[in-house]
């Protein structure tokens, strides 16, 4: 894959979806009460491949991977996941939710976090079988996380609950899994059971999108890379992409144009507050 | 003129009930009507208890409160409807359902609020309470000035009126108890899913819209059927008290559900019961305040998150801590003698411990067996040292780590340090060292 220039909306050639690709995302603009935080966005994911997405803060990764996955709604824009509408491919997808994201503080134990990877496996109102719970429990222990099953989950260290959190998503067996941070305040040791974890999803076919905020590991752990600052400032394989010049147009001056420019239809609302 | 306060005080005296007063009560046997609301006051309970698990874990309490507000309106509104469509406007399931419908209306408010402004649930919840509240009262001002007739009982919602509770309402608390549970127990695994993460709900194709909304409807319908029981401003406490009671004695979520339910269902019957046998004592108010109490009960004495377990695991750090700092001083200066009495006097002097502290020190380290002998001879055993040896090293370790990786002035660290190193565990400290032995690894963060 080429490195991509952002092209206008309505300017840009119609998208060549194709049903070998599991992430196809045409002309993807988000905006948050009318701010706008992803302008354009066109991308195509290689499949079986690890795929880093990196930029500044506020620079929308973590809204992109939502609005992939129907959280956030779009304002414009189309995303396709091996040429179908999410609805359809939803069984094929796995999600690792940031782990600020929930309030740990819940009764729940490891297991039964891992379990819930199973729900969409089980169906509605059916109790989780002891082969689903089985399943959980090995996914628990791919993540070296099966001696704390039975652990309450606000017992358990961040490392340990991003685990946690990995676990359940590999019990969704999916082939395609989103990733929202899964490295962030993570101990030594979590960071290699999670880098060890991609690399087994990478062997068995899998594509993983995730949201990464070290740079210095980016040519270690993953094959491709996403350069994203409001828009994809390139993107490909991390060989290609992942250079000097495309970093600082990543991260250099901090308010751009777009940046001013979202800030002025922001402020056409007026907000409440 | 001194003595009529009294004689008037002395009137109101309560009557205590005999003990085979309070055996009829307590066994359902003291008269049909007392027996009804009883068991509708207990089912009551039950279901919102079970139902206000899910409000609170979904962190709805503020919107219960506020729908349960709204449902005043509807009352006065279902109330005048009916009289002028020729009822007699006192037909309760008429007066429920528009209780219902302004609850719903109320809901719909909240939603249409969140979506197109900037407030967040807590105001958002606070208008729906304030102004649903206000129009109910306006709308039953307005009933008892224009129609007096049959609107004496219309303010019973507000403080609830459950001695006037119907055979009837018993059979509507239990139907509700019933559909409660049963979709409680069929739906476990979404609202757990739904309650705790939202978002992956959603990305698993879990409608996570139309289980919020199926709970908001149970929980109106609760709130609906305790306006009787309990009274509108009540009625909260009972969907909110039962699940926070239930929490503070169990991780398990199934657990909580099924103790919410027996919590709220012991409360509703006993106030009923204490409501019946003391006279001139409202049953809501008499349901709540028992609630209340199991509620501080659990506060206070629940084995794991209860506040005097946790007050006992703090003094035992604290008291573990000191004594380490006694061992880490006795191995440091290496007495020859190790006696504690010295090391003790030293270390008291040093850290500026109470009085009162020394002896407690001393009898904890006998109890580990770092400290063995009697009266005037006790001496610090080896193990004692080792442990001495074992702080002074993660001290090192510590101080190392933050002045070498964390950027800490030398200066600073004193205080983290003197915290951090007793409670270093074992797989922390090999991560310590493993961090000191590989220079120049990007450096984890630990928690301190």
């Amino acid at each position: 894959m080429t490195p991509r220039s952002p092209t206008p909306a309505g300017l840009s050639a119609l998208p060549e979806h194709s049903a070998d690709s599991p992430l196809s995302v045409h002309a993807m603009t988000v905006a948050y009460h009318r701010k706008p935080v992803l302008w354009d966005v066109d991308y195509d994911a290689t499949p079986g491949k690890l795929i880093a997405i990196v930029g500044p803060n506020g620079a929308g990764k973590s809204t992109f991977i939502k609005a992939c996955l129907g959280l956030v709604p779009m304002a414009s824009g189309s995303v396709e996941f091996w040429g179908q509408a999410y609805r359809k491919a939803r069984r094929r997808v796995g999600y690792v939710p940031q782990r600020e994201s929930v309030d740990w503080d819940f009764p729940v134990s490891a297991l039964d976090v891992a379990c819930m990877g199973r729900y969409r496996a089980i169906g509605w109102c059916r109790p989780v079988s002891k082969a689903h719970r089985q399943a959980a429990l090995e996914c628990l222990d791919r993540v070296g996380m099966a001696d704390f099953a039975h652990r309450q989950i606000n017992q358990l260290s961040g490392g340990q609950q991003q685990r946690v959190f990995l676990a359940r998503a590999l019990a969704q067996e999916a082939d395609l899994y989103f990733m929202d941070e899964p490295f962030a305040g993570v101990d030594a040791s979590t960071e290699q059971a999670i880098v060890g974890v991609l690399r087994e999803l990478r062997e068995s076919g899998c594509t993983v999108v995730v949201v990464h905020h070290d740079l210095q590991t980016v040519e270690q752990y993953f094959d491709d890379v996403i350069l994203l600052n409001m828009r994809i400032v390139a993107s490909g394989p991390v060989a290609d992409v992942f250079t000097q010049d495309n970093l600082h147009k990543t991260y250099g001056g901090r308010l751009t144009l777009l940046a001013e420019a979202a800030e002025a239809i922001a402020r056409t609302d007026r907000p409440v507050r | 003129m001194i003595d009529a306060p009294l004689a008037s005080l002395g009137q109101v005296v309560d009557q205590w009930p005999t003990v085979a007063e309070v055996i009829a009560v307590l066994t359902l046997r003291s008269g049909f009507n007392t027996t009804v609301v009883t068991i509708g006051t207990t089912l009551f309970g039950l279901a919102a208890g079970v139902i206000g698990v899910f409000a609170l874990l979904r962190k709805r309490a503020m919107v219960t409160d506020a729908l349960s507000h709204a449902t005043l309106p509807g009352i006065g509104l279902a109330f005048v409807i009916a009289v002028a469509l020729g009822e007699t406007g006192k037909s309760l399931p008429i007066l429920l359902l528009g209780a219902a419908v302004t609850a719903a209306v109320g809901a719909a408010c909240l939603q249409a609020i969140l979506r197109y402004t900037r407030l967040h649930e807590d105001a958002a919840s606070g208008i729906v309470l304030s102004v649903g509240f206000g129009a109910g009262i306006v709308v039953l001002s307005y009933v008892q000035a224009n129609m007096p007739a049959g609107a004496a009982g219309l303010k019973g919602f507000i403080y609830g009126q459950t001695a006037a509770m119907g055979a009837r309402d018993a059979v509507f608390m239990g139907v509700t108890a019933v559909i409660s549970i049963l979709i409680v127990v069929a739906m476990l695994k979404e609202l757990s899913l739904v309650s705790f993460n939202d978002a992956f709900a959603r990305v698993g194709g879990i409608r996570v819209g139309l289980v919020d909304f199926g709970v908001m409807v149970l929980v109106v319908v609760v709130t609906v059927a305790g306006l009787q029981a309990v009274g509108l401003l009540l009625v909260v406490a009972m969907l909110i008290i039962p699940p926070v009671a239930a929490r503070f004695w169990t991780e398990r979520l199934w657990l909580m559900v099924v103790l919410a339910g027996v919590i709220g269902g012991m409360s509703g019957y006993l106030g009923a019961s204490v409501s019946a046998l003391l006279p001139r004592k409202p049953a809501g108010a008499v349901i709540v305040l028992l609630a209340g109490a199991i509620f501080a009960l659990s506060l206070l004495f629940a084995p794991a998150r209860g506040v005097i377990a946790a007050a006992v695991r703090r003094v035992r750090l604290r008291i573990q801590i000191a004594a380490d700092h006694a061992l880490e001083s006795a191995f440091e200066s290496r007495d020859a003698e190790s006696d504690l009495a010295v090391v003790l006097q030293r270390v008291a002097a040093q850290r500026g411990w109470p009085r009162w502290l020394t002896p407690i020190i001393r009898s904890a380290l006998r109890r580990r067996g770092f400290a063995h002998g009697s009266g005037a001879a006790i001496l610090i055993t080896g193990a004692g040292l080792e442990r001495g040896a074992e702080v002074c090293r993660n001290h090192a370790l510590w101080t190392q780590y933050l002045v070498g990786y964390a950027d800490v002035a030398t200066n600073h660290v004193d205080w983290s340090v003197d915290q951090v190193e007793h409670v270093l565990s074992g797989q922390l400290i090999a991560e310590l060292e493993g961090e000191l032995i590989a220079k120049g690894i990007a450096v984890p963060r630990v928690p301190a």
